[in-house]
């Protein structure tokens, strides 16, 4: 077994003592980041990465940090939700249902306890699958041309409205103001500038790094400022001693593992991602074990089903984004950033070019999972009593430290005057109801898009029919249709159930 | 900045009674923290650039001279050059990393109201060899019957490379074209990818027929056997064990088209102080510990400083225009 030798020397790079440190520091600060509501993992990586390049790390030690802060912030999505019914993020919506109520019965501690373990098993079971499905995949990619490129990125657009998205025209519209910030800058195909009004700093175009900490970090702190006016929230947050039988443990393995797969499959799909992931295998479990059970009110596997169901496609979203490099989601867009930073090319080469780190990057997936498990149920106290900082002394800390973190990639004021506008464009479209994840993909894939389209007309001069010649690219197109016609069909049934779910 | 300054001059005082830096230059002798600019984000060419700078300075004064790398992204080094012309005129701390990108711009006047005598060039550390690869299947087995191809019918091949249309790999194979007597070569198709490594993977893949790329990046692709190398677009081999492939002049072309890595600085230092700088790098570049990081990544030696280093870039930049207008890349 070829890839269990990669594997093995990947967990020689991911237990050596300072990438271990390194990881561990990873999983805490993720977990609070993940706890703070309105910062979700894409944010916590983003602002992560100016310190990766500030403290020199090596290649394998900053991604190693980096995923683990993703795999901490998926963990730590919940504890908000379960204590407060706030969502940490969008993935976390679902783990509120089953999670507030039981935090209301005085069974907090509980809840944490078990949505910690169903994180664990849900990460666990997609990082096999990780391990299994990526070689394979990896292989199998050199087959992407440009066209079957171009049919893949139709594809991640056209799920994007997705099941969950309560308005599709909505997310479409998110998704064209994405495409459209993605022409600004120098076209890579022509030479030609395109939107750069004679700036010099947006001949590049614009860093989807700066977007994504305004559209998501600033905003938050322009809502909290509208919300509150700089009073703190009222918060009553207790947590009960715990008291954990080994009974409810078993009662959610099962759950879990299903969770885990769901999640896994819905995290591969590009664009579909953690929500998805969550929100299917929550839906699967109530229709599976309903009867005997009480979903809504606070039933132990209502927390696990979408908890593992989200880790688990946290895990799945690394699958095209390092065998395709294509990122399906903000978050392994981030990370793709950060590959590319450091001269390192996702996608099929980067399995036996860059072994060590590829492998020692999916070992650290492993290891982090254990070290959260380990941090999550004695730490859950300390986690609690940082949410319980009033939010007018933590929003400052967030907002400083997303200032100094785009500062330092960049060295430009004129980056902060971005980052600031994307902020106020992020309160307004949040105000409006637009979703804003599909806007990161539109400015992330757009430039792909489009370049691999240009790619197939130069290379066929012009012929359209190049578009879907080969067997790969129908069956792309064929997805993708689906992708998008059947949440047209199926989406208001399902969000009929979803929305008696939530009552 | 009054810290920094304190450091300076302390520093400094510390030098100059170790005597650690070269005689000769004494009276201007740089001392402390320097910035080096590196016009583009964390990661890549230029960063890789500034920080090698640290490292060889480190050790050659060491530890008198300690370099800063100050990342400053944006339109292709445009924002940097901007910079150092106009907030660090006279500053004689402040040097900026360079590379054939640079001149290729700067002969495409793609940054507004500069060129490439508005500052002092210093020097190179390196140089990465361009290179032309086709995957192991293809049918073309050399660079003459890749040029038969393009006489035939410019079309006929399709390259990839890692810059822009009319950046350096674009250049590249039109150079060798144009220097093959290929005619209309504005026919020639090139697809512009964003970095090295995708454009070798569509080559790899066998979506595109050729790569024309730098060595360091498609080393191990050719050493894996992968890539089939078809020359080396310049005067000199590579170093072992990619020491048989063709040179292009070996095979009757005379192309050079390598991507050196080097310094510019401000135009308004003092002759003393530019002169610190260039005996410096030339003196740090010839040590051992510099050789072998060179080869760690790829570089090969490139051996011009000062006034040789200027007028090189200042050719360049001119040559690069001629062959810009020829194509119609620019008017």
């Amino acid at each position: 077994m070829e890839t269990l030798n990669y594997l093995l020397d990947g967990f020689g790079t991911a237990l050596a003592m300072d990438n271990l440190l390194y990881a561990l520091a990873g999983c805490f600060i993720g977990t609070l980041i993940g706890a703070l509501p309105g910062l979700g993992p894409a944010n916590g990586v983003a602002i992560m990465i100016p310190l990766a390049f500030t403290l020199g790390l090596r290649p394998e030690t900053a991604l190693i940090m980096l995923t683990s802060v993703y795999a901490g912030a998926m963990y730590g999505g919940r504890i908000s939700s379960i204590l407060l019914n706030i969502p940490g993020d969008e993935p976390a919506m679902m783990t509120c249902l089953d999670g507030y109520p039981m935090a209301k019965q005085g069974k907090a501690a509980e809840a944490l306890a078990l949505s910690a373990i169903a994180s664990f098993i849900g990460s666990l079971i997609a990082t096999i699958g990780l391990i299994a499905l990526a070689p394979i995949l990896a292989r199998f990619a050199l087959s992407f041309g440009p066209a079957e490129y171009f049919a893949l990125f139709v594809l991640a657009f056209s799920t994007l409205g997705g099941v969950t998205g309560k308005n599709p025209i909505k997310a479409a519209l998110a998704a064209a103001i994405g495409l459209s910030i993605a022409t600004v800058g120098i076209d890579l195909s022509t030479g030609t500038q395109r939107y750069t009004f004679d700036i010099l700093e947006l001949y590049e175009g614009v860093d989807f790094i700066v977007a994504i900490v305004g559209l998501f970090a600033i905003s938050e702190l322009l809502l909290f400022i509208e919300d509150h006016h700089g009073s703190a929230p009222r918060r009553e947050i207790k947590v009960n001693h715990l008291h954990l039988p080994l009974k409810s443990i078993i009662q959610i393995i099962p759950t879990s593992i299903r969770g885990g797969i769901v999640g896994f499959i819905a995290g591969v799909l590009p664009g579909a991602g953690a929500s998805l992931g969550s929100f299917v295998s929550y839906s699967l479990e109530k229709r599976l074990v309903g009867a005997n059970g009480r979903f809504g009110q606070g039933d132990p596997r209502g927390i696990a089903a979408p908890e593992a169901g989200n880790n688990g496609a946290a895990s799945g979203a690394l699958v095209p984004m390092l065998t395709l490099g294509i990122p399906g989601s903000a978050t392994t867009a981030v990370l793709l950033a950060m590959l590319v930073s450091f001269n390192i090319t996702p996608g099929p080469l980067m399995f036996t070019q860059n072994a060590d780190i590829v492998w020692g990057v999916i070992a650290a997936l492993l290891v982090g999972n254990v070290l959260l498990l380990l941090l999550n149920i004695p730490l859950v106290g300390m986690f609690v009593k940082l949410l319980s900082i009033p939010p007018r002394y933590l929003m400052p800390l967030v907002t400083m430290v997303a200032f100094v973190g785009i500062y330092s990639i960049s060295h430009s004021a004129f980056d902060l005057c971005f980052m600031v506008a994307f902020g106020v464009l992020g309160y307004i479209l949040r105000k409006a109801d637009i979703p804003l994840v599909p806007i990161i993909l539109g400015m992330l894939l757009g430039p792909e898009m489009e370049k691999n389209l240009r790619h197939v007309m130069q290379i066929n001069d012009g012929d359209w029919l190049a578009l879907w010649n080969s067997p790969l690219s129908i069956t792309l197109w064929i997805i993708a249709l689906l992708g998008l016609l059947l949440p047209i069909i199926l989406g208001p049934l399902l969000r009929a159930r979803m929305r008696r779910t939530a009552d | 900045m009054i810290n920094r300054k304190t450091f300076a001059t302390a520093a400094s005082a510390l030098l100059i009674g170790f005597g650690t830096v070269n005689a000769h230059a004494s009276d201007a002798a740089i001392a402390g923290k320097v910035d080096c600019i590196a016009p583009a984000g964390p990661g890549g060419g230029w960063d890789f650039t500034c920080r090698s700078l640290g490292r060889l300075l480190d050790s050659y004064t060491q530890g008198g001279v300690v370099v800063q790398t100050i990342n400053m992204p944006g339109a292709g080094g445009g924002v940097g050059f901007a910079h150092v012309i106009t907030k660090r005129a006279k500053d004689p701390k402040v040097i900026a990393a360079a590379s054939t990108a640079t001149t290729a711009r700067l002969a495409q006047n793609q940054f507004p109201g500069m060129n490439a005598d508005m500052v002092r060039w210093v020097g190179a550390i390196g140089t990465d060899p361009g290179i032309i690869a086709v995957n192991k299947d293809s049918s073309i087995d050399s660079l003459p019957a890749l040029i038969e191809r393009l006489k035939q019918d410019p079309a006929s091949v399709t390259f990839a490379g890692a810059s822009a249309i009319g950046g350096w790999d674009h250049l590249k194979i039109l150079m060798t074209a144009h220097a093959a007597g290929v005619k209309d070569i504005a026919k020639i198709k090139y697809l512009s990818y964003n970095n090295g490594g995708s454009a070798v993977t569509q080559v790899v893949g066998g979506h595109i027929d050729a790569l024309v790329g730098v060595a360091s990046s498609s080393k191990g692709f050719i050493e894996s056997g992968d890539l089939k190398p078809l020359a080396v677009l310049g005067r000199d081999h590579l170093s072992a064990p990619l020491d048989t492939i063709p040179t292009s002049h070996e095979l009757g072309i005379d192309v050079d088209a390598s991507n050196w890595r080097g310094f510019y600085m401000p135009k308004n230092v003092s002759d003393a102080e530019y002169q610190w700088w260039v005996d410096t790098l030339r003196s740090a570049s010839q040590t051992e510990s510099w050789k072998l990081a060179m080869q760690q990544n790829g570089l090969e030696p490139f051996n011009l400083f000062g006034d040789d280093f200027d007028q090189f870039v200042i050719k360049q930049v001119r040559s690069l225009n001629d062959i810009s207008k020829e194509i119609g890349i620019i008017k």
